[in-house]
């Protein structure tokens, strides 16, 4: 996996907003979608058109949302479940009973999450792990946590490279061995991956502390966003969170 | 200021596992000059530079004793940063010094933490990526850099520090020809005492009038690298061999130019 | 053999909770938790990083990030894959390892779009921080019956992999009978939670057990839970002289202690009478809010505007805000009691 996550790097408008907006419009979108009644069908095509606009205006390529949506997978089937185990009325369709509230809470489960998916992959194809970092930041995430974020992001093709170039020295000598060897190998790898990353992590420290680290690291987002960029961002959060008032006030 | 750049007795240093790594280490080097550091693997250079800016060792809480001055000044823990903004350390792998989202948040680092704030900073972070030549690729991260890259980077990181004592581990290895002698130019451009650790033995010869020869914790030879490079048995004794067909008599050295 | 592995690179699922999972209360609510849960960590692991350094901890989540893509097959053709909880904890101790894992979410959440956002709260809660508390303080109960050598960790840290992964998806459970769309027969959904769990907890502990064989073999210093079983070391100086000395002291050797353990008890007892008490009654939070005076109005009578506009004039209107009331009032509860007895315990010590 690479550092920079799922980075779609194109100009944008959408690229363009900084990700403290980004991430707090995510938000509130995704704040907006779950706390919309599942029966609302409507309300759910609403926030479907919104995010297809927002994935257009970014120029994402529609593999990239697609592939991604594969996160989903153990969830949709727990979802595809659901009719089958859920208690309550239940209705007849080609001989096979379905509980009601379980196709709903099915619906409920892959519209939600889908949509939820979406809008976060909209935030990380639209933004570099640095402005996500210094959005975090803007977003007075303590410092602490953003340091140790901004290195896990810096090492992890260091890390995961280090995991792939083992498994690749392995199997290029050739070994087999039986379901514990492997274990055993494999764990042993995993063992020394933990040693050279936690040595790696002292000698960054080190590193750090010989150029004058004395406990602060450097602000990165120096820049805070407009207004008018805060309302840019915040649009379609907004446009969802009258859908999701709109759906409950249609509900009484 | 007085005294020499750098001062080192009887340095002894374990580290926290138990491995005891300096067994009793002496040597001086003075202003101005540029020191190779040689020795088989694991004879405990790099144990050993970490220690002059106060990395490891009893300052920095370790298993140890000796004593060390930079410049005159002793190492001790109130004098850190002062040690530390005089010394500058590029480590073996540029992975491990570049660790800031991009190339121009790891140049500013070192002189952010000196307290430079603004155009002063911008002006610091430009000036030692000129140096190395690396300018144009201040917005990267570092992972999108080539290997002799990075090692280029990591040393903007040390010079926008402004240090006066320059100590670099294993500058040359992993470069291919032409970054190996661009970086030489850069390395020679410089005015600063350097302590350069290599197995590049031409290298230590082109870059360094002087070697110190290390092996099991220890100085084991100390005088001119040509002399130490032209020194069968001793290089023979600490498992140093000179690249095929390579004669220390016969190229010339710095003291050549 | 049960378990075998293969590293998977490319392919990886990630059973993380998605957004819209549970429901609006549910997801506050541990949300609450977990930032509570980041920030007592932070303070509690605040000397151990300024010593060792920021870099190590995120090189720690790099480590447990990469690791998570080694996957096991469980059966029936699926797979698990090791969630690092009770790993990192013995590893790097419980403080830096619920740091950790918070990050390595953090980062799957926000970078790959793994895990919902809004359900961020409830994965910290369940994957940084109920294994990782769980593991350690099994792996610390067991420290103390077994032999005081550094190699006694690693059974014990086995069982702390063992346990904490069942235990994570018995407070799913719990959390799907307070905040779950759907009802369904919770005895099922734990007896089925828990039964599957067990085996992926055993692909964990064979994990955990050879990660942390392997790493005791070659760096026992470097394993948290194992510091103060270290021995002194032997100094050569420049004479040849010998003397001994102590190993560089551990930091915070033993901070969790006490004070964790009560706090693991505390949570443990909270959780479990939380999800009993909610599949007694299937409504569980209704219940609560009803019991607690938030007498909630017939369904569908919800208000558009501010619920909190009705709070002190006709009561909560509304279900789900009854709910997040109680949920919320539960979490201080549970942070409340948490602090006085994490108070009371330091002035016993200091006195
Ligand atoms: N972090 C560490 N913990 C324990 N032992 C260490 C550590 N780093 C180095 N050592 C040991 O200390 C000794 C000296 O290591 P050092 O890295 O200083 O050697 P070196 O001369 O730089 O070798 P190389 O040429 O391979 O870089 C070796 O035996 C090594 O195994
Ligand atoms: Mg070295």
């Amino acid at each position: 996996m690479s550092g920079d996550g799922l980075l779609v790097p194109v100009d944008s408008k959408v690229h363009r907003i900084p990700a403290q907006v980004k991430i707090v419009a995510l938000f509130v979108f995704v704040l907006a979608v779950v706390s919309t009644p599942a029966a609302h069908f409507w309300a759910f095509a609403l926030y479907a058109v919104l995010l297809a606009a927002a994935i257009v205006v970014a120029k994402l390529p529609l593999p990239v949302v697609s592939r991604r949506l594969a996160v989903e997978t153990p969830f949709i089937v727990f979802a595809l479940l659901l009719p089958f185990v859920a208690t309550g009325p239940t209705f007849d369709v080609l001989g096979v009973q379905l509980s009601q509230s379980g196709v709903l809470g099915a619906w409920n489960v892959l519209a939600k999450g889908t949509l939820g998916v979406i809008a976060a992959i909209l935030l990380s194809a639209t933004t570099g792990p640095r402005e996500l970092l210094a959005g975090l930041e803007r977003l007075r995430l303590p410092s602490t946590l953003v340091a140790i974020l901004s290195f896990m992001v810096r090492y992890l093709n260091v890390v995961s490279d280090d995991l792939h170039r083992m498994r690749i020295a392995r199997e290029s000598r050739g070994y087999v061995g039986g379901r514990a060897g492997h274990l055993k190998a494999v764990a042993g790898g995993v063992g020394a991956l933990f040693v050279r990353s936690f040595e790696r992590g002292e000698r960054v420290h080190l590193a750090m502390q010989s150029r004058g680290y004395n406990g602060r690291m450097p602000l990165l987002g120096e820049v805070g966003a407009t207004r008018a960029q805060w309302i840019e961002g915040l649009t379609i959060s907004l446009v969802a969170v009258t859908v999701a008032v709109a759906a409950r006030v249609v509900g009484l | 200021m007085s005294g020499p750049a750098i001062h080192v007795e009887r340095l002894v240093f374990a580290y926290p596992d138990g491995r005891q790594a300096l067994y009793g280490v002496d040597f001086t080097v003075e202003r101005g000059e540029r020191v190779a550091l040689l020795g088989p693997n694991g004879a405990g250079k790099t144990t050993l530079v970490l220690h002059l800016n106060g990395i490891l060792g009893s300052v920095a809480g370790g298993s140890g004793s000796g004593r060390i001055e930079i410049g005159g000044t002793g190492l001790h823990r109130e004098h850190l940063p002062v040690i530390r903004r005089k010394v500058g350390l590029v480590f073996q792998d540029p992975d491990d010094q570049l660790f800031m989202p991009t190339v121009r948040d790891d140049v500013a680092f070192g002189p952010a933490n000196l307290g430079l704030r603004g155009a002063e900073l911008e002006d610091r972070v430009r000036e030692a990526l000129v140096q190395v030549g690396m300018q144009d690729h201040a917005d990267l991260a570092p992972h999108h850099l080539s290997y002799g890259q990075r090692r280029r980077v990591a040393v903007a990181t040390v010079l926008a520090m402004r240090p006066e004592v320059l100590v670099l581990d294993e500058p040359s290895s992993n470069l291919d020809p032409a970054s190996r002698r661009e970086l030489s130019d850069i390395l020679t451009g410089l005015d600063v005492t350097l302590l350069m650790i290599t197995h590049d033995l031409p290298y230590a010869l082109q870059l360094c009038e002087r070697s110190l020869l290390m092996d099991g914790g220890r100085i084991v030879a100390d005088g001119r690298t040509r002399d130490l490079l032209g020194d069968a048995e001793l290089m023979n004794a600490h498992r140093l061999e000179l690249p095929y067909g390579f004669d220390p008599l016969s190229v010339p050295g710095p003291e050549g130019r | 053999m049960l378990v075998a592995i293969r590293s998977q690179q490319a392919k990886n699922v990630r059973v993380h909770v998605p957004d819209g999972f549970f429901d609006a209360p549910t997801s506050i609510a541990t949300g609450l938790i977990a930032a509570g849960a980041v920030g007592f960590s932070l303070q509690r692991a605040n000397r151990e990083i300024r010593e060792t350094g920021p870099a190590l901890a995120g090189l720690t989540a790099a480590f447990v990030f990469a690791v998570q893509m080694v996957n096991f097959p469980v059966g029936a053709g699926t797979s698990g894959h090791l969630l690092g909880g009770a790993l990192a904890a013995a590893l790097v101790g419980p403080w830096t390892a619920v740091l950790v894992m918070s990050t390595v979410l953090l980062v799957q959440g926000l970078l790959f779009a793994d895990g919902g956002l809004t359900a961020i709260g409830t994965n910290i809660t369940l994957m940084g921080l109920v294994t990782v508390l769980v593991g350690y303080f099994v792996t610390r109960a067991l420290l103390q019956v077994l032999p005081r050598r550094t190699g006694s960790v690693v059974p014990a840290a086995t069982v702390g992999a063992l346990v904490s992964v069942p235990v994570a998806a018995l407070c799913f459970t719990g959390l799907y009978a307070i905040g779950g769309a759907v009802d369904i027969p919770l005895g099922k959904l734990a007896t089925a939670m828990v039964g599957w769990h067990i085996l992926v907890g055993i692909g964990e502990a064979v994990i955990t057990a050879a990660v942390l064989g392997a790493v005791v073999a070659t760096r026992p210093d470097l394993v948290y839970a194992a510091r103060h079983l270290q021995q002194d070391l032997v100094l050569v100086d420049a004479d040849g002289n010998t003397s001994t000395v102590s190993p560089d002291k551990p930091i915070a050797a033993k901070p969790a202690g006490r004070s964790l353990g009560i706090g693991v008890a505390v949570t443990l007892i909270v959780a479990g009478g939380v999800s009993l008490f909610a599949s007694a009654h299937p409504d569980g939070l209704e219940f609560v809010g009803a019991k607690l005076g938030f007498e909630s109005a017939a369904k569908g009578s919800a208000v558009a505007g501010s619920p909190l506009a009705d709070y002190g004039v006709s009561g909560i209107g509304n279900a789900q805000v009854s709910g997040a009331l109680a949920g919320i009032i539960g979490v201080l509860v549970t942070i409340a009691l948490g602090l006085a007895i994490a108070k009371v315990a330091s002035l016993r010590k200091a006195s």
